[in-house]
């Protein structure tokens, strides 16, 4: 029988019923009293020297209190990355400066040149309009590899070249890779590109800025993923406010999948301008905006290549990537196509050497960092396709070569540094082959030809790596930033819970789940319990929600945090009963004597807190209010296997998704319903990657996908039902819940399958078709056809 | 500045706006009633579909002064008269149609229009139905099939979770 409540109930979420009514809380719908707005002039060109910017018409506009440009900000620090990459050669990665507002060039379409701060939202946008900017268009450079050409324009005068970094891992590997290549018995070799995407959570991002002349403190409203990060990069770092001055609030968030999690250059002027101008000061991005100046995500050129035995089985793997940074680094941009990608290439496969070359880029582009998987889907994509191929090179079966080449001893240290402790990838492709009724195709392929249609089956796999950890390695690989995470648990006097918590929920439910773990702990009501986070005034300093963290992380956290209040709690009870702490006993929500019938509510015990008047004061203090702070041993690993079902019409090469299957292993799970939709999500925005999405740069740099009518985002006929399993379990064994996370892996898995689909489908129809890249639009799959 | 007036959830209400306030930022910046969603600027998106003398409308493509005189019905309006939930809101809550929330009243709006009009819906009739609602979380699967179960046609709609 399922759980109807605590650990593994599918509880129904307590927060639903304020976003059901319209009664949530985000950052738009909150006003002060006597705001200001400002609009911020962007670039529309890529790059160009700023000559002059003359606002004098804009400043005699109705309503405009005053106009900033990049000279109101050269008192001030730039945007901060947070994360150092260290090259092949052992040099620190290039890092440009990132102004606020432009100062001297504009480099990318939406580059901020200047803010209007009116009385009104819309008479900043009409003052924005008499500005007048002088600006010498400069050549752009938008594909990477012509970006690394010598004498290529630079995006930034004082760097050597637009090479970020030239990135080696393993570095030792890389001679011992190159042989396994050269004495292979087959060699697989697959070029791709990663498309680039634009994240677009519903909620555009919004700043609401306010200074308190009385105390000289500052607050930030923001659609953050990760309050307590922004205030201390842009406390620290940007503006030189002193942390204790400085409040962030990320109240309810619509939506994430990490860019939100970036500090962006309109948090700190917001803050900066309520101060300057002694108002409230609020910026909400239009769709438009959003798309040139949200971070974007993906963006890698890739050359894989796969050796193998005479037996099949892998020997060796090297890649070379070409990965996008954009034309500022984004907060943790470095990171993503090194440390986020090259330690998962191993994927699920014993493949014993392993080499990963990347190249990050500057391009006239918008800043490109974390969307959801970041790095890790890249991975997958590049190591599920190539093997694809390689068993349709070999004629092999797909599943088979997978199969043999599986990792199946735990704890397994990979060629690229890290180490899986738990997994069974057969039992998640034993449950994803009988969800998937693989010997039923031949019959569905049979009846998609009666129709006319091509019928393709896609299988993968994908690892993933998540609660990114300990700090003290991170540390060591250029992060900037430590990646614990924390919780406050306060028990009131008569029993009820807060929870503070560093994570922060922007769709993920915490405030049903995270009461879950705490009520069965204690063996109280869910109820009882309520979580309180994205407000720095009132939360212990954490790191927030990405890379499917929260509950490995932010979970143990809180567990850790309970598990000192029982503790506590156990030492009055013994007292009140006069027994020895030793042999008191919590269950369902009381505290008892072992072998005895003596038993004290958990409501008294907290009251006996509160009303010290029959406690031992001599030896712990009134109260019961317990942090703490969690630093993972290692990542967590959660796996799985995929696969889609399509059907192609040959005609128009248009491709529907006819079946979109998962069987993951998440370890334990404290609420399947919240879990399914995690999945739901991230396969229909894999889908949405491999048919539909794709952000296109023209070649002076205009964005030409730049608004829901030219971004294809995935709508309610473009994907099916799904069909999905998170029954084949292995916790994980180095957090107190044996938990994995959830949030990333649809995104991850998907991609893969879908175009694995695609070319079986082709070839089904004699077509030979090795490869064709995302997003499968009509139109390439019917080109790809005439081939 | 013009003055209009309307019935918002059966409420008589007015108040000033200029020529190219959108009926969105009436409802939102006015009125104060933010549950009504803004979330995109081309039309596309669909959170702040709202109810207009019963036809289901994305409120940033009117302009305020042409609902003068209308009877609007909001997200806010959408409860039963003792606080619960309506039938739709329920079945969203029921079967997690929802994570973020921000793409919710547009979609609880358009599911309840839909429902008006076709209260047996099939399951390609409501993603058909659901062109002009984007969201970015659930991947629709949930807010399937919470529209399916507010419309009592659950069981066996879908094969699998």
């Amino acid at each position: 029988m399922p759980k109807d409540s605590g650990i593994g109930a599918s509880s129904k979420r307590r927060e639903d019923v304020r976003f059901l009514t319209g009664a949530g809380n985000y950052t738009d719908d909150i006003n002060i009293r006597g705001q200001a707005y400002v609009y911020f002039l962007r670039s529309d060109i890529a790059h160009g020297k700023i000559n002059k910017i003359d606002t004098s018409d804009a400043e005699a506009m109705p309503g405009v209190v005053r106009i900033f440009t990049g000279k109101d900000f050269e008192g001030v620090g730039g945007l901060p990355c947070g994360w150092q990459v260290t090259d092949r050669h052992g040099q620190p990665m290039q890092e440009p400066p990132h102004p606020v507002l432009a100062q001297g060039k504009v480099r990318h379409v939406g580059d901020p040149i200047a803010a209007v701060v009116a009385d009104s939202a819309a008479q900043a946008r009409d003052a924005a309009e008499a500005i007048v900017v002088d600006i010498e268009e400069l050549p752009a450079v938008i594909d990477m590899k012509s970006a690394l050409k010598d004498g290529a324009p630079k995006v930034h005068d004082d760097l050597t070249s637009n090479l970020c970094y030239d990135w080696g891992f393993v570095e030792d590997n890389r001679e011992a890779v190159d042989k396994a290549i050269k004495d292979a018995a087959h060699v697989t070799t697959l070029e791709l590109k990663n498309n680039r995407l634009v994240a677009n959570p519903m909620e555009p991002r919004v700043a609401v800025g306010d200074f308190e002349r009385g105390t000289g403190n500052s607050t930030l409203y923001t659609t953050s993923q990760n309050p307590h990060v922004i205030r201390l990069l842009m406390g620290a770092f940007v503006l030189g406010i002193p942390e204790h001055k400085l409040r962030v609030v990320a109240p309810d968030v619509g939506g994430g999948f990490g860019t939100k999690i970036f500090h962006y250059a309109e948090e700190a002027f917001c803050t900066f301008a309520a101060k300057a101008i002694n108002r409230p000061v609020k910026w909400t991005a239009s769709r438009s905006e959003a798309f040139i100046s949200d971070a974007h995500g993906r963006d890698h050129v890739t050359k894989i290549e796969l050796a193998l035995d005479k037996d099949n089985n892998f020997t060796a793997i090297r890649t070379e990537t070409y990965a996008n940074m954009g034309a500022y680094l984004s907060t943790f941009a470095p990171s993503v196509p090194t440390w986020l990608h090259g330690t998962l290439m191993a994927g699920n496969y014993k493949t014993p050497l392993i080499y990963v070359n990347v190249k990050a880029v500057f391009t006239n582009t918008v800043p490109v960092d974390a969307y959801r998987g970041a790095g890790r889907p890249e991975a997958t994509y590049q190591l599920e396709r190539v093997i694809d191929m390689a068993a349709r090179e070999l004629g092999v079966d797909p599943i088979a070569l997978r199969r043999q080449n599986f990792i199946t001893e735990f704890p397994y240290a990979t060629p690229v540094a890290v180490e899986y402790d738990t997994g069974d990838y057969h039992a998640t492709m034993d449950k994803l082959e009988q969800i998937a009724d693989i010997a039923g195709f031949a019959a569905r392929r049979k009846a998609s030809e009666a129709k006319g249609r091509l019928r393709g089956l896609g299988i993968n796999c994908y690892i993933e790596a998540c609660g990114i950890a300990p700090s003290n390695l991170v540390g060591q690989l250029g992060a900037r930033a430590g990646l614990y995470e924390s919780a406050t648990v306060r028990v009131n006097a008569t029993g009820g819970l807060v929870v503070m918590t560093g994570s922060h929920s922007h769709g993920q439910g915490h405030e049903t789940a995270f009461p879950q773990v705490i009520a069965e702990m204690i063996g109280i009501d869910e109820s009882m319990v309520e979580i309180v986070h994205g407000d720095t005034a009132n939360t212990p300093m954490g790191m927030g929600t990405y890379g499917s963290r929260s509950i490995a992380v932010g979970g143990s956290a809180m567990v850790r945090a309970t598990e000192k209040i029982i503790n506590k709690c156990k030492k009055i009870a013994a007292h009140l009963m006069e027994a020895s702490e030793a042999d008191i006993e919590l269950k369902n929500g009381a505290f008892s004597v072992a072998g005895t019938d003596k038993s004290v509510a958990w409501g008294d015990v907290c009251l006996a807190a509160y009303v010290p008047h029959n406690y031992p004061l001599e030896d712990i203090e009134p109260g019961l209010e317990e942090t703490a702070f969690y630093d993972p041993a290692n990542f967590t690993y959660p796996s799985g296997a995929y696969a889609c079902e399509v059907e192609v019409d040959p005609d128009t090469g248009r491709v529907t998704i006819e079946r979109m299957m998962a069987a993951d292993d998440f370890g334990n799970l404290i609420n399947p319903m919240i879990v399914s939709g995690q999945v739901h999500g991230g396969l229909a925005q894999g889908i949405g990657q491999a048919l539909l999405e794709n952000c296109v740069y023209d070649e002076n740099g205009q964005l030409l996908s730049a608004s829901y009518m030219d971004y294809a985002m995935p709508r309610a006929g473009d994907v099916p039902s799904f069909e999905i399993d998170h029954s084949a379990c292995t916790p994980c064994t180095h957090n107190p819940l044996g938990v994995k996370g959830c949030g990333e892996a649809g995104a991850i898995g998907s991609p893969p399958a879908v175009v694995n689909a695609v070319i079986d489908a082709l070839n089904s129809g004699g077509k030979k078709v090795a490869h064709i890249d995302m997003p499968m639009s009509p139109a390439r799959v019917w080109a790809a056809m005439q081939g | 500045m013009t003055k209009i007036s309307m019935k918002v959830n059966g409420k008589e209400v007015s108040g000033e706006v200029e020529g190219r306030t959108l009926l969105v930022s009436f409802l939102r910046d006015t009125l104060g009633m933010t549950g009504t969603h803004v979330g995109c600027d081309t039309s596309q998106c669909g959170a702040c579909v709202v109810h207009v003398d019963g036809a289901a409308v994305k409120s940033c493509t009117m302009l305020a002064m042409e609902a003068e005189g209308a009877e609007v019905a909001t997200i806010e309006g959408q409860a039963n008269a003792d606080g619960t939930l309506s039938v739709v809101q329920q079945a969203f809550q029921d079967h997690h149609g929802l994570q973020c929330g921000f793409c919710t009243p547009g979609m609880v709006m358009s599911a309840t229009a839909l429902l008006k009009d076709n209260p047996k819906p099939s399951e390609a009739e409501i993603r058909h139905y659901l062109e002009g609602n984007i969201c970015r979380c659930t991947g629709y699967h949930n807010i399937v099939k919470a529209i399916l179960a507010a419309s009592g046609q659950l069981e066996g709609a879908i094969a699998a979770e």
